[in-house]
């Protein structure tokens, strides 16, 4: 036998893992009842529990329709996705300090999602989720584009790095479809999801690099080492967002990572709180808004 | 505590920064490791894993015991039992085998040959489920991952037998752990390189399941952050939070 698991990282009922000043998961999914995951209310709280070790001060998060149960998680039917997105709003009303919501979109029913999006700002909603449904460049993008930009939201799009054919189950964009959406609406920031969650980032940044409306967040499952160091070079910290999805031990594993490559206190703080700041709507996270104004005081 | 599952040298599909042992020892202690088991990560892909070798003993003498190489040894290679000879005069606690890459079936019996002469000179045999997840892997990257069955089939070898399976996820390892007889179970250790932590949890369910003490800290480095394992430990329920993993170099204890 060795040292105790835990005992690797750090000192239990210390401060958060990832230290002290605010931090915002751009990208993080909740279940609910009509999900097929019978253990969906442990997994909310696992989340939550998590939130609290690492020091997460607002989870934002999405939830894509019935998760598979009644259609399929990145092809929801617009009945799902509005029972979705209700669930959604139900834990940001209970988890009101520490949740905010995307609306979650198919832009395949396209009067649907631009009207779940007027209903997801009159709920408090914060952005607009567009699950892969629809690749990114194509015009039925439009509307929803549109529709966010009449509320001053962000679209996260779930995004594959460098797509080199097609993949079951969703109909995936990369780097170079979500910029050529972004052109066309420079009034609107993107969220390209997860460089950690599948694909080839090297092909990412480039592709990006001249959409300045395309910001990145580091979540999913890669833990590459070189990912971020260039992220960082390529795209600047100002185009960086933190995020955890569903594997948030990478996400914490990430603001190690910045901090092991030397990232400066005030470059750091941007990719934990400022840029999300600066690119949902004015007052989405008044803790973090105020805890960042009195650090720069 | 020790990173059993650490390489030096590049890879042959992307561009890794400085994979040299001297930047390995610096991140060791930056990590509060003790020392960490060391392969060679070009010597997968070539043929004749001799010379790499040869390469990592040079590299990775100045550095001992911190670092203790695991040489590659593939039983279809001519003399290989020379090359056996050769890691344990080295001092190397565990050899490396890659049964996809080289094409071997999940019932090859050179493979078992092989750990079993291992399991005789109280050396473990080091499997590598992936080096990259399936999505980003380069177009002449095809040989797959390793398959549950192969691993089984290596643990059933014999008594004497201990695996070491590296950047496995939760569901290859309950696949492998509850097809074996507990006898079999308790030869193979599992690193936590490549483990879901919250809020899957699936770190803490295992260990529930099956215990921490059939798992050894990992890091899968110069690939991936080292600090991925130090984090998933620390995010551990407080149930589990204190489990005690495995000391790799007990493992014949």
């Amino acid at each position: 036998m060795t040292a105790p698991a835990g005992a690797a990282g750090g000192a239990r009922g210390g401060g958060p893992l990832a230290g002290a000043g605010p931090l915002i998961d751009a990208h993080a999914h909740f279940y609910h009842p009509r999900s097929p995951r019978g253990d969906w209310a442990e997994v909310n709280a696992a989340r939550l529990r998590a939130g609290e070790r690492i020091g997460i001060t607002y989870h934002v998060a999405s939830i894509l329709g019935s998760w598979g149960a009644s259609s399929p998680v990145y092809f929801p039917s617009p009945a799902d996705v509005t029972a979705g997105n209700d669930a959604m709003y139900a834990i940001c009303e209970r988890e009101w300090r520490r949740v905010r919501a995307y609306v979650t979109v198919n832009p395949n029913h396209t009067a649907h999602a631009v009207a779940e999006i007027a209903r997801g700002a009159a709920r408090g909603a914060v952005g607009v989720k567009l699950a892969a449904s629809r690749r990114a460049d194509d015009p039925l993008l439009d509307p929803v584009c549109e529709a966010a930009a009449r509320h001053g939201f962000p679209v996260l799009h779930h995004v594959w790095q460098h797509r080199t054919r097609e993949w079951p189950s969703q109909e995936i964009s990369d780097g170079a479809d979500l910029a050529a959406l972004a052109r066309r609406h420079p009034g609107v920031t993107f969220i390209l999801a997860h460089i950690g969650g599948g694909g080839d980032y090297m092909h990412t940044f480039p592709a990006i690099a001249d959409a300045p409306n395309v910001v990145v967040d580091v979540s999913g499952s890669g833990v590459d080492r070189g990912m971020l160091d260039e992220a960082v070079l390529r795209l600047g910290v100002e185009r960086i967002l933190w995020g955890s999805d569903v594997t948030m031990e990478t996400g914490l594993a990430k603001l190690m990572g910045f901090e092991a490559i030397r990232l400066a206190a005030e470059r750091m703080a941007l990719i934990r709180a400022g840029n999300a700041l600066r690119i949902f709507p004015a007052g989405s996270f008044p803790e973090a808004a105020t805890a960042a104004a009195g650090a720069a005081r | 505590m020790i990173d059993v599952n650490a390489l030096i040298g590049p890879y042959p599909f992307r561009y890794v920064p400085h994979p040299d042992p001297e930047v390995l020892v610096h991140v060791l202690a930056r990590e509060g490791l003790r020392g960490a088991w060391v392969g060679h990560l070009p010597s997968a892909f070539h043929r004749d894993p001799s010379a790499g070798n040869a390469q990592l003993y040079t590299a990775l003498a100045p550095h001992a015991p911190t670092l203790r190489p695991v040489p590659t040894i593939r039983p279809d290679w001519p003399r290989w039992e020379d090359a056996l000879r050769a890691a344990a005069g080295a001092g190397a606690p565990a050899v490396r085998v890659y049964p996809t890459l080289w094409q071997l079936g999940p019932h090859d019996g050179r493979l078992r040959e092989l750990a079993i002469a291992c399991g005789e000179r109280r050396m473990a045999v080091l499997l590598t489920v992936r080096f990259e997840d399936l999505r980003q892997r380069h177009p002449l990257d095809v040989a797959g991952d390793l398959p549950a069955a192969a691993i089984r089939d290596l643990a059933r070898a014999g008594a004497g037998v201990r695996l070491v399976v590296t950047a496995a996820g939760r569901e290859l390892i309950e696949e492998v752990h509850w097809g074996l007889t507990p006898e079999e179970q308790r030869r193979v250790v599992w690193d936590i390189s490549w483990i879901w932590g919250p809020p899957e949890d699936h770190l803490a369910k295992l260990f529930r399941a099956i215990g921490a003490d059939r798992f050894v800290y990992g890091t899968h480095w110069p690939l991936r952050l080292t600090q991925a394992p130090r984090a998933n430990l620390a995010l551990l329920p407080d149930d589990v939070a204190t489990a005690a993993l495995a000391d790799p170099e007990a493992l014949f204890a």
